[in-house]
């Protein structure tokens, strides 16, 4: 009966009744071993998560290179130093290009690709596999596959490209400063589509029956139930993977290291790029953790504003 | 017993639902030709490596592509377990990926059974504490975790004060200590703990079982599909990880597959015939665990945040 919550047993021990102190320390005595259950993990967010963010913040205050003794204390200059930074203005402006179009495309499909599935048809599963192996491709493997197709010479994409007669000369995907970044978020868009999918199916199949035979009374069918049944109760879904698929967009980077390394122009430096070319190329890591709070915060503001945009509409 | 080990996750497909618009024969076939292209667009890329995998240089550079190999061989791959250390690769990332799945599985669990079924003091602040570690994106604490690493005392030639050598960088160490701990997982398996009757807890509690056994004899077995679920996702997600091993690692001996190549990329840039040779050999694994345990990670998904 250890498990009792002590409302229950505090009748019966007086002393329990005198200080609230006194009656934890009590239930900590009992329950010691519950702390034990929680040492290891709490002992790894002690050092690499609450000790990480203090200290990230300790460096951001600093001029703290790795391979110089001196440390100086600078304020808040690489803040200040932030906000004139072209370098990371343009790699906001990069994340933010790459994040608003990858997003609702990837989701936009895997919703159609879910939809199509849902409805009755034959070889379900294989289909649903098929569209989620990118997934478990690792993502240096697709980014390594995709440079090779985007090659400008003897690449797959540009040989259909011109069979179809879509472009006449081969296109150098990932050198020219337009097509770069395009040619990226379309790798991206492959590799999470079946995420995408199988979270939609999972949303599509927790609608209940009743709606559509309501709907089917009502003389709704087709688009016009598609438009007014299944999106709207799929709100809770679609806002679920709208955070994680922006959140995760934010920090785009093996792509980048893989297929472009930044360039051509910056034109592909993303946040993400820039702090680990900052932190680990350059050993300015100060700076680099000001960045990563600049980042942090508008991460934070994002998904802040996410849940308030579609708070309203999300139906539950 | 069987109530609480009933599979939680996706149910079949209904069959009735939009049945009804579709219902023509040439909807039918519109929604499969569109399902068949769309589909053969995604697994191109596969057979392109694959195909390219199996052909020589000179059948690589070839202009029209070849889909179909003149000469299949597999003297692509011979050549790059020679030029690479690839054995060593691939054992550093099983090993890191296993070792990884096995502390986040082992000490998520004994977390998430405090939190869901004991009664202590600072519970909830503490679950609190773990829901909120999530809210930090990894970037924040990369380059303090890297500093950290370096000054673990006694490790990698420092001292006890954690001067004078690498520490945890570019160790196993390093690669494994640092993912210990996952706050995902803790809730994943809280939540799913928490529909175990207490009453069953608190019968083995009076039969004089401790909590340890508890733990492992009565709640680990009834969280058999959720661990399942969890240590596909976590093996996956690690045998995928890039950007860790890419900061800490520095000797060619602790390299990981995806490291590995990756490095490969950036300094053979025309090796194309090993590189897609690489590739395969490198997604296989992932792709055999994700084809035996498709289940599993389609129900995990669906544990994973949704109703």
């Amino acid at each position: 009966m250890r498990n009792q919550s002590p409302s229950t047993l505090a009748p019966y021990h007086p002393i329990t009744l005198r200080h609230p102190i006194t009656r934890a320390l009590r239930q900590m005595r009992k329950q010691w071993s519950a702390y034990l259950f929680l040492a290891p993990t709490m002992i790894v967010f002690a050092v690499f998560t609450v000790a990480a963010v203090v200290y990230a913040f300790y460096l951001s205050f600093h001029q703290w290179n790795i391979l110089e003794p001196a440390k100086p204390f600078v304020g808040t200059d690489n803040y200040a130093r932030l906000l004139g930074d072209e370098r990371f203005g343009g790699a906001i402006v990069n994340t933010l290009y790459y994040t608003a179009v990858s997003v609702p495309l990837t989701m936009g499909l895997g919703l159609l690709i879910a939809l199509l599935l849902n409805l009755q048809i034959r070889a379900r599963g294989f289909f649903r596999t098929l569209f989620y192996l990118p997934v478990v491709t690792p993502l240096v493997i697709a980014a390594i596959i995709w440079k090779w197709l985007y090659n400008g010479d003897f690449g797959l994409l540009n040989y259909y490209l011109i069979r179809l007669g879509l472009i006449d000369e081969p296109l150098l995907w990932l050198a020219d400063p337009n097509l770069a970044m395009p040619a990226v978020i379309l790798t991206s868009v492959w590799k999470s589509v079946g995420f995408a999918m199988v979270v939609y199916l999972a949303g599509l199949q927790s609608i209940p029956e009743d709606y559509y035979d309501a709907a089917k009374i009502d003389g709704a069918v087709g688009w016009q139930r598609l438009k007014d049944i299944t999106i709207p109760l799929l709100s809770s879904t679609t806002l679920f993977l709208a955070i994680i698929s922006v959140l995760g967009a934010f920090q785009v980077f093996t792509e980048i290291f893989i297929m472009t390394n930044g360039g051509p122009l910056r034109r592909t430096t993303t946040v993400v790029y820039h702090i680990y070319q900052t932190a680990f190329k350059n050993f300015d890591m100060g700076y680099a953790s000001a960045m990563a709070f600049g980042m942090f915060a508008m991460m934070f503001a994002f998904t802040l504003v996410q849940l308030r945009v579609m708070r309203g509409e999300v139906e539950y | 017993m069987a109530v609480i080990a009933r599979e939680r996750g996706v149910t079949r497909p209904r069959e009735t639902v939009s049945s009804q618009s579709w219902r023509g024969w040439g909807g039918k076939a519109l929604v499969y030709l569109v399902l068949i292209v769309v589909g053969a667009l995604f697994v191109a890329p596969f057979v392109w490596m694959v195909s390219g995998s199996l052909q020589n240089i000179g059948d690589i550079f070839r202009w029209p592509p070849q889909w179909i190999p003149r000469n299949p061989s597999l003297d692509n791959y011979a050549r790059f377990f020679k030029a690479q250390r690839i054995g060593q690769f691939f054992f550093n990332s099983a090993y890191v990926a296993v070792a990884v799945t096995f502390l986040q599985l082992l000490f998520a669990s004994l977390a998430a059974y405090a939190f869901a079924k004991r009664q202590f003091p600072g519970r909830d602040a503490l679950f609190l504490l773990t829901l909120g570690t999530m809210m930090i994106p990894g970037q924040v604490t990369l380059i303090p975790t890297y500093i950290i690493l370096k000054h673990i005392p006694f490790f990698g030639g420092n001292d006890w004060l954690g001067q004078g050598g690498h520490g945890w960088l570019d160790s196993y160490w390093g690669l494994i200590i640092p993912q210990g701990a996952s706050a995902f997982a803790i809730f994943l398996l809280r939540q799913y703990m928490r529909t175990i009757p207490n009453d069953l807890l608190d019968a083995a509690r009076i039969d004089g079982a401790s909590e340890l056994r508890i733990w492992a004899q009565i709640v680990m077995p009834l969280c058999r599909p959720a661990l399942a679920a969890l240590g596909i996702f976590t093996f996956t997600y690690q045998w995928d990880n890039f950007y860790w091993p890419l900061v800490i690692v520095s000797s060619e001996e602790l390299r990981t597959l995806p490291l590995g190549l990756a490095l490969f990329v950036v300094r053979n840039r025309t090796a194309w015939d090993l590189l897609m040779a690489g590739s395969v050999v490198a997604t296989l694994p992932v792709l055999i665990v994700f084809l035996i345990f498709q289940r599993h990670f389609v129900r995990g998904i669906a544990m994973s945040g949704l109703k």
